[in-house]
């Protein structure tokens, strides 16, 4: 019963009749019948309301945590209103791809204010209108690498395991090899990365900060990259980025990262949002859609997409990626985050993370968590427990509290945020402190 | 207008974060030395900027939006509700399952209509966009042919009427591309594909209708050449919505698919994305596709990672909230909503060529399936009025324009695809309107060259925009810092 169509079946009626046509049936008739299917097997249609409320139901069955301590790639951050008040505007829900640009300034507009935004806050030159997610974004960033001879794709194993899978993924596709770089007491093996670079290396990628929470020096690493004349890719956590030395400053050729942070919510991991941004030198190899200011037949300012030589529309097979449809409206959203939050916005985002993530530390420690590695951390760490990490986790969650996210029996990756109160975090320690020391049975 | 740069002042914001409630650290680590220069604005200021950027877009909500091959329906609100659900949008991906039972709900109810709709065996939600889903099922397709040590399978086989994402994800999949010409009647040309199949063909890349609007009658022919050459057969499911009920590509012989759900089942485009692009396979298949998948079992569902997996293609699992969305619309419209769609798509697109074929010549004149291509060399040719200049004289009707230039088989193309969910007014006002430019084109096609005029522009400088590019704002140096 449930239908979206204007036309009635008197109407349609009357539209078949005037082209030609008695039935459905005759206007489907060129349809080969041995292709032709039967009635599909499908539930009978329903009214908005019953629909809803079945999807209603099935949100019910989630746990929602009030409690968020976990992040490893998806992080509990504040939504200022007015960004979900933009980015639900229907004109932005509703439009195409901005192809007719006379008719789409607002969307190159936004577009454009967030590739400004993002060379902002990695200090590279250009950027794009957005990818996937912070996973494709890396192996986009891979691929634009690989040139003749230099076709090894370097990655740190301090990477996100999951980031780590997509450039693989990418990578068997292109026939690309991938070699992991082993991590040392939480970062990059430097040692390592150096007897593995060569000739024949195409580029290398770090996370910054690293899956373990951990600030690598990547100033040191992009200069070891460069001296074997390979490139050096930054995965960066955007927030982040508003207090450590920026991607350009560390000698960065392209930052890439996930964008979700930047106001998009956890929602069950997506959509999420892949940024990228890179030097001059290297911007007409950026996959996807770029949008770059020019002016109209007047005069006026104006905004289109650009640079589209580089697209699978026009180059077909020797296009930079095969990349359209990206996450145009994320990327609005997170431009909206950005204005709201401001330069002092964010940096104040960025420094409760770090102090809320330390205060958690020492107290887990207290509990008899203890910090896996000595190394300066942003806002996620891990803890070595003698009690089991399934035990904490379990006991927290019965107190409506997300715990970290269990890397091993007795290692647990931890976050904390601008959304964790102290008051929170005493007693997420309290419940750890009990489990620590209850008798293992 | 401003950009969100230049407006507000140095010292404006909004206030949206406390202060620290426990002692404040320091880290003891190189500090960011590049100036952040982010927008000053307050709140007033960013809901006046968004308010007069969103004026300036043209969305499905504002008028007909007959865009070919983007099948751009209406977006139903309901569905935007549904993903806005604090117990979809507050969930942790890396949740514990017990947890996320509702989500892995979703993903599976979605995975089960769609199998059904597309008479495929297993289903991935994980790919984020058409393209996505094409590179996936491209992997697929390689791993088959290796895991069977067939390594001499290199080549896909891609018509020249194809959309340009095909040939690109073959290549990022690392297949060499074979294009082959179309027939006069604009379908596969069999014996071509004869000639261009063979020991070293992976597979081929096609879409059933075809970009010109058509059902390949000889599908099962195509199919079952490419099967018997040993490849396997990939459809692109960007046109599908001319065919739910009505024919499955699993039953036309394609083993391997995607869906794109932004598309066929109403999930709106965001100005370009996110969208989602399932890919669906037949059985022998399905050990290959990537990330996790749902199953279910009388304890509830549980996450499962298939056997010889190509290996994720996204973190998590796909655009989540997308998948509400498209689950939401297919509860509404259940099997006989899902056909009518088709039905009435097919309807308004044959009742507008018919209407409009008299003065705009048709690249195919038969009974055509949801979108059907105009030439117009003819008038190219007689009013130095181009495919472009119709286009632009559109918007100032206010309706978006059809796809130009493509297929690339049609010269002066626009592919004009209305969807089954706009009203035969709506069609008959644009077919006023075509039939108005067409005789502006025979009187005054001067005042054609200088569309749009109404516009929020007019016809931008492309040539410059992509010589000089100018990619980013660059800040007064007067306010180089404004943080100190």
């Amino acid at each position: 019963m449930g239908s979206y169509l204007s036309n009635t079946p008197e109407e349609q009626r009357r539209m078949l009749h005037e082209i030609g046509f008695d039935s459905f049936d005759a206007l489907f008739s060129h349809i080969p019948e041995e292709v032709k299917t039967g009635e599909l097997k499908l539930p009978d249609g329903m009214s908005e309301m019953e629909a809803f409320g079945r999807i209603e139901e099935m949100a019910d069955k989630n746990v929602r945590f009030r409690h968020i301590f976990r992040g490893a790639g998806a992080y509990n951050h504040y939504i200022p209103a007015i960004v979900k008040s933009v980015s639900a505007k229907e004109e932005f829900v509703t439009a195409y791809t901005p192809y007719q640009a006379e008719i789409s300034q607002g969307i190159l507009q936004s577009i454009f204010e967030y590739q400004t935004m993002i060379c902002e806050l990695t200090g590279m030159d250009a950027g794009n209108a957005s990818v996937y997610d912070g996973g494709t974004a890396a192996a986009e960033a891979a691929a634009m690498c690989r040139e003749r001879g230099r076709q090894t794709v370097l990655v740190s194993a301090a990477v996100h395991p999951q980031v780590i899978e997509v450039v693989r993924t990418y990578c068997y596709g292109s026939n690309t090899k991938v070699v992991l770089i082993p991590e040392k007491d939480g970062a990059t093996d430097v040692e390592a990365l150096r007897r593995n670079l060569n000739e024949t290396s195409a580029c290398f990628l770090m996370q910054y900060p690293n899956y373990y929470g951990i600030i690598e020096d990547a100033g040191l690493l992009g200069t070891i990259v460069h001296e074997a004349g390979a490139k050096f890719i930054m995965g960066c956590n955007p927030i982040a980025l508003a207090v450590l030395k920026s991607p350009a400053e560390c000698g960065a050729d392209i930052a890439v990262g996930e964008g979700h942070p930047l106001g998009l919510g956890l929602a069950f991991g997506g959509p999420y949002l892949g940024f990228m941004a890179a030097r001059d030198r290297m911007v007409r190899k950026l996959p996807g859609r770029i949008v770059g200011e020019t002016l109209d037949r007047e005069g006026a300012r104006a905004f289109v997409l650009t640079l589209q030589a580089r697209e699978q529309h026009i180059r077909r097979e020797k296009a930079s990626s095969n990349i359209c449809s990206n996450q145009a409206l994320c990327a609005l959203t997170a431009g909206v985050y950005l204005a709201a939050m401001g330069a002092q916005g964010l940096k104040q985002a960025a420094s409760l993370c770090i102090s809320k993530a330390h205060y958690l530390q020492r107290k887990l420690e207290e509990a008899g968590l203890y910090l896996k590695y000595a190394q300066p951390f942003f806002h996620e760490f891990v803890t070595v427990s003698e009690k089991r990490s399934d035990d904490i986790l379990a006991a927290l969650q019965k107190e409506g509290f997300l715990g970290g996210l269990p890397v091993n029996d007795h290692e647990i990756l931890w976050c904390a945020t601008e959304k964790n109160t102290r008051e929170e975090m005493d007693r997420l320690a309290a419940i750890v402190k009990e489990v620590s020391h209850e008798a293992d049975i | 207008m401003k950009l969100i740069f230049e407006r507000g002042m140095e010292g404006q914001r909004c206030t949206i974060l406390p202060d620290c409630d426990v002692p404040e650290i320091c880290l003891d680590v190189p500090g960011r030395g590049l100036p952040l220069r982010l927008p000053h604005v307050s709140e007033n200021e960013i809901s006046r900027h968004y308010t007069e950027l969103a004026g300036q877009v043209h969305g499905v909500n504002n008028g007909f939006y007959p865009l070919g091959s983007c099948t751009m329906k209406y977006n139903p609100k309901v569905n935007e509700e549904a993903a806005a659900l604090p117990g979809f949008t507050d969930i942790h991906p890396l949740q514990p399952e017990d947890t996320v039972q509702g989500c892995m709900k979703v993903l599976d109810a979605a995975k089960q209509m769609l199998l059904e709709i597309t008479g495929m065996d297993d289903m991935t939600m994980q790919p984020a966009a058409g393209a996505h889903g094409e590179f996936t099922g491209l992997l697929l397709i390689k791993a088959y042919h290796d895991s069977r040590g067939d390594k001499k399978r290199t080549k896909i086989i891609v018509p020249d009427s194809a959309h340009g994402t095909n040939p690109a994800s073959a290549a990022m999949a690392g297949f060499e591309v074979v294009n082959i010409p179309s027939g006069e009647d604009g379908c596969v040309d069999l014996e071509k594909l004869r000639e261009a199949a063979g020991e070293d063909t992976a597979g081929l890349m096609l879409t059933n209708p075809n970009t010109v609007g058509l059902f390949d009658k000889n599908i099962l022919a195509i199919t079952s050449i490419v099967h018997e050459a040993g490849g396997l057969a990939y459809y692109d499911g960007a046109n599908l919505n001319a065919v739910m009920g009505i024919a499955r590509p699993g039953d036309m012989g394609f083993d391997v698919m995607h869906i794109n759900l932004h598309k066929t089942f109403s999930t709106p485009h965001g100005g370009g994305g996110p969208g989602s692009g399932p890919v669906g396979c037949k059985a022998f298949l399905k050990e290959f596709l990537p990330g996790l998948q749902p199953a279910k079992s009388e304890a509830g569902y549980t996450f499962t990672a298939p056997r010889r997996s190509v290996g994720r293609v996204k973190m998590f699992y796909g655009n989540f909230l997308v998948v509400v969305k498209a689950l939401t619309y297919l509860l509404v419209l259940g099997r006989e909503g899902v056909r009518d769609a088709s039905r009435n798509a097919v309807l308004n697109a044959n009742y507008m060529m018919r209407k409009l074929q008299d003065i705009y010549p048709m690249a195919y004149p038969e009974t055509c399936m949801h979108e059907f291509v105009m030439c117009l060399e003819n008038m190219k040719h007689d009013a130095d009025v181009t495919a472009m200049d119709v286009a632009k004289a559109l918007l100032d009707y206010g309706i978006h324009p059809p796809t130009m230039y493509f297929p690339l088989i049609v010269h002066e193309a626009l592919m004009v695809e209305p969807t089954e969910t706009e009203s035969r007014e709506t069609l008959d006002e644009a077919i006023r309107a075509f039939r108005e430019i067409y005789d502006c084109a025979k009187k005054d096609a001067l005042r054609l060259h200088e569309a749009p005029v109404h516009a929020y522009i007019r016809r931008p400088d492309e040539v410059q925009a992509a010589r000089k590019p100018v990619l980013r704002y660059f800040f007064p140096d007067a306010v180089r810092n404004p943080a100190q």
